[in-house]
Formats: structure tokens, sequence, C-alpha cells
């Protein structure tokens, strides 16, 4: 049942309890307190709006980084991930396999700002040996929602 | 002048009154309509993709009459692995132009001047004016909430004479969303074995049940040989606009009905078979999909209309409900037009669908689920006000 409500909310987060527990044949009660408590147990880590940037004033670019790294001896890649994390300027951070260790989303209003974040941070930290910075020049998608995807209905109002 | 020379037959079958009320809707904005009987989901994008590839590749003549036979031989497949049918792909499936033109097939191969056909109501609109055109007449069998619209042995026992030809057999059911469970298909087939009368099975939307799956009449040992099954590409493939449906029953009928087929028809789009052939071998798992999101949309609904205090009951196909509006005092034409100018939701009154949807409207869950609860304050707020 746990993960029937997870998939509800995945996809849409606003919800509400009395909806969720209809769709689900459940209680209501009982859709408040799973889903408190997989916010306690931090199952659901936050929530969030997924927003198309580009439709508004406000500068921002995104760039995707590269990151080879050697391992420390007993913590493996969480000790470096965790440093690089802990910038706010970081969105995600992934180990990943093939041909580099870390992948970092790194989000800043200007193309400098990310670059002097590069130069200045992240390439200077110990076990970092190269980094490649990909910029992102265009959104298409994003968590599953095509930016300016929501065609018109396009069916008759009507149709027996 | 022109006049004159119209076909009676034809002229004889009069626009629904109810045309009118849907110009309206169509011309009036801020609407939320929830009337339509398509599924709002596209088709899934692999099977576009196909269908580009296959353009691509110049696919652009004709194919057999019957279709292509890589299609009927996965559409033989998929009956036999879904409910259990067995057909030979060679001479018992034919691929229509969806199930709307296999309805009509089915009749005109059938049916003589004089002869009756037995339709349960409400249901959908296109089997009586195919009965009238070829000059047979249709017999409405009433239907009625007490038995969850479901037809009864009974029921189509007192309405069978000498003349009844065919029995159309619409479930699950457009509007009311009935189905038709193993137990009182049994009843009904107990009936028919003992009549030369053939069944047209209009199975369109079989793959969405919830709670339990769909059984065709065709199962049935018993009335095998006089059941036509008709089913499609459009609902459960959400495939409207490919026009792809299909017949499949006994030979004898199938190849009358290829014959018409042949001179009216040709065959069907070329490209809508490859993409149908792709939607059966990988799509069964989108279609999943999709029942799951109707159902949580049906349940929302039926909680929401019984919530506001309507009769509601709970339909287990197709994607309408049915909701009862009699304790409001207003007839379904009036309740919707009302509805319409005062709450501006359209919805579809019952008696489209026939005398005994009277009562009734259809409301269709082929929409997303902030339509759908927009829509549901909207029609609260009016249902509030018109409460005695
Ligand atoms: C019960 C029923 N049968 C047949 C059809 C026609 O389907 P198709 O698109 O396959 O012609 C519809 C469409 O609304 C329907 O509701």
């Amino acid at each position: 049942m746990q993960e029937k409500i997870l998939e509800l909310i995945e996809n849409n987060s606003r919800l509400t309890p009395e909806q969720i527990a209809v769709m689900l044949g459940i209680k209501e009660e009982e859709v408040c307190a799973e889903i408190k408590k997989m916010e306690e147990n931090q199952t659901i880590a936050g929530y969030m709006a997924i927003i198309d940037w580009e439709k508004t004033k406000k500068e921002t670019v995104t760039a995707l980084i590269e990151v080879k790294v050697t391992p420390q001896r007993g913590l493996g890649f969480d000790k470096i991930a965790e440093r690089i994390y802990q910038y706010p300027e970081v969105k995600s951070v992934y180990l990943m396999s093939g041909g580099y260790d870390l992948c970092v989303i790194v989000e800043g209003k200007t193309m400098k700002d990310v670059a002097l974040f590069v130069s200045q941070r992240l390439a200077l930290l110990d076990s970092v040996i190269s980094t490649a910075t990909h910029f992102v020049l265009k959104k298409y998608k994003d968590h599953g929602i095509i930016f300016n995807g929501k065609s018109k209905d396009e069916r008759a109002a009507i149709w027996l | 002048m022109i006049d004159t020379l119209i076909n009676q037959r034809v002229k004889s079958i009069q626009p629904s009154g109810i045309r009118k009320f849907f110009d309206i809707v169509s011309q009036m904005k801020d609407v939320i309509s929830l009337g339509v009987g398509e599924p709002d989901f596209l088709t899934p994008w692999h099977v576009r993709d196909e269908a580009i590839y296959q353009l691509e590749k110049g696919r652009t003549t004709y194919t057999s009459n019957s279709g292509l036979l890589e299609l009927r031989q996965e559409i033989c497949h998929y009956l036999y692995n879904q409910y259990e049918l067995k057909y030979n792909p060679n001479d018992e499936v034919l691929i229509t132009v969806g199930a709307s033109e296999a309805i009509d097939l089915a009749i005109r191969a059938v049916i003589e001047p004089g002869d009756e056909v037995l339709i349960p109501e409400p249901s959908y609109v296109s089997y009586s004016p195919c009965v009238i055109l070829a000059g047979g007449t249709p017999v409405a069998i009433r239907t009625t909430e007490e038995t969850e619209f479901r037809l009864t042995a009974e029921d189509v026992e007192e309405c069978i004479t000498p003349r009844s030809k065919i029995l159309i057999l619409p479930y699950p059911n457009n509007p009311t969303g009935a189905i038709m469970e193993k137990d009182d298909l049994k009843a009904i087939v107990d009936v028919l074995k003992k009549h030369n009368i053939l069944i047209v099975s209009d199975e369109i939307y079989s793959e969405l049940t919830y709670g339990t799956k769909h059984v065709s009449i065709a199962s049935f040992e018993e009335v095998y040989d006089q059941t036509l099954v008709i089913n499609g590409f459009s609902k459960a493939f959400a495939m409207t606009g490919w026009r792809l449906g299909y017949a499949a029953g006994p030979k004898s009928l199938i190849a009358v009905m290829t014959k018409i087929h042949q001179y009216a028809i040709m065959c069907t789009p070329t490209i809508s078979q490859y993409a149908a052939i792709e939607a059966l071998r990988n799509g069964m798992e989108n279609v999943r999909c999709m029942v799951e999101e109707y159902d949580r949309r049906r349940k929302l609904l039926v909680h929401g209309f019984r919530k506001m205090g309507l009769d509601c009951f709970e339909p287990k196909g197709a994607f309408y409900v049915f909701p009862s509006i009699k304790s409001l005092g207003l007839s379904s034409e009036e309740f919707c037009d009302k509805l319409l100018y005062e709450a501006k939701v359209a919805v579809v009154p019952g008696n489209a669908f026939g005398k005994c949807g009277e009562g009734h409207v259809r409301i269709s869950y082929a929409y997303s689920v902030e339509t759908l609860e927009k829509a549901l304050e909207r029609i609260g707020e009016f249902v509030q006000k018109y409460k005695k």
C-alpha cells in the first residue's frame, strides 16, 4: 500500500489524503498515518514544484559536471560525495558506473558562477582528479514532465 | 428536388433533439466537458513511432481485404490469451474500420426487412440506426439500476419473437459502465442456445474492467457457433483516430461480412494495421497503466456523487459513471441544460442512449484528475441548489 501511495504522490504531490484514500479504496486516516511514517523515515524526502524557469525573468544556468575522484580507503566515495553535496549550488550528486565517478548537477545565476564554482571549489578538493563541465542549453523534459507539453484537448466537447 | 430522391429509411432516422444541446456546448466558453466517449490518453508513443517507421518504409498500398494476416494472427493470440477464444486467423477474423464498421457489417449481413434485432438499453447509439438502415426493426430491452443495468435472461426471453435474428450484447456498456459476469452470461446462454439467433457481442471496452476480468460470451461452447465477437483498438489502446477494429466469428458469417467490406471499404488503412500489430505485441503494459488510472478516477467520481447525495451505482467497466438525478426532480435533459448554463459543466443526458436512460446522466472520466475534481466541485454546488 505504501508503494501505491508513493506512486500517486510522485506524480502529483498535491493530492489530498481524502483523494488518495478514495482512489486506493482505503481509509483517510490510514493514508495520513502512512504518509507521516514515510516522511519521518525519509522515504518521502521532500516536496517540490517542477518549474520551467525559462518562463520567468530569473536567470539561471544548469551544468552537469563529470567528476573523476580517488576513492578513500574505508570510505569509498561517500566522503568525497558528501563534501560536494554540502554546497547549496549543487542540486544533485550521483555515483556513476562507466567513464567517470560522480555526476554533479550545479545551478548558478550565470555561467561564470558555475565556472568559478568548478575551478575554485570542486577542482581543488583533495581527491578530485579531473572535471568536465557541460552546460545545459535547453530543458525539454524534467522529472517526467515535458515543458510546454500540455496540448489542448482537441476532442469534440460531446461524443457519444 | 434532391430531397425526393433520398431513401425513406435514411430520412426516417431523425437527428436526435439532443444534437442542439451539443451544438450549444461546443460554442460556449469556459465549459468543463465530461461528455467525451474517447480516451484522453494519446496513443502510446511506441505505437506512433512504429507507424512513422512503417510510413518511412513506404507502407502505402492496400492490404488484403481481410486485413494483414500478421495482424489477424496477433488478434487471434490476443483473444486466446485474454479471453480463451479460439479463432482461425485465415477465415474467422476480419479487420474493420473501427468496431463501428463491424457492427454495421454484421447487421447488414443478416437482417432482411422486417427482422428484429434485440438491443439492451441504455446503450451505444449506433445499433438502432444500423438496424433501421438495413430495413430491420430494433427492439429495445430495458435494463435498470436495480440489476446494475445488467441484462437478465427473463427480459431477453420475453422479447424474443419468431422474427428475432440478432441479440446485441453491449458489455462493458457505454453509457452505464455495467458489465456482465460469468453467471449473468450463463443465464443468457441458456436462453439463446435454444434459438437460432446471432449474438453480436460488442466488447470494445473489454480491457477496461475494474476488479474483475472481462468474460466473453463466445467462451461458452454452447453459443460459440452463434456468436460474433466485435472488438477494436479505440478504447483499450487509445487509438480512436486510427479507425481500426475487428470481428471474429463463424467462418460463413465472416465470409459474407468480408464480401460487403470488400465492396464498400476495400481494406482498412494500412498504416493503422501496422500500428495495431505493435500495440498488440508491446502495448499490454500501457493498457494496464491506463486501466489503473481510469480505476482511480472512477472511484473519485463515484465517491464524489455519493457525497453529493446522488444515487450512483458502482460501474465496473468502460470509463463512464451513470448517476441518477431523479432526486432533484429534473428530467435528464433539464438537468444537463441547467448544469451547462448555471455551472458550466457539460454532461450527456441518459435518454440519449434510450428511453430507460431517463433520470440518469452519463459522465465520462476520460479526463485528468484535476479536471474531474474541478467539475465535481461545480456539480456539487449545482446539486445543492436544486436539492429539496
Ligand atoms: C459501445 C461502443 N461500441 C463501438 C464504438 C465504436 O468504436 P470504434 O472507434 O472502434 O468504431 C463505441 C465508441 O464510442 C462504443 O462506445
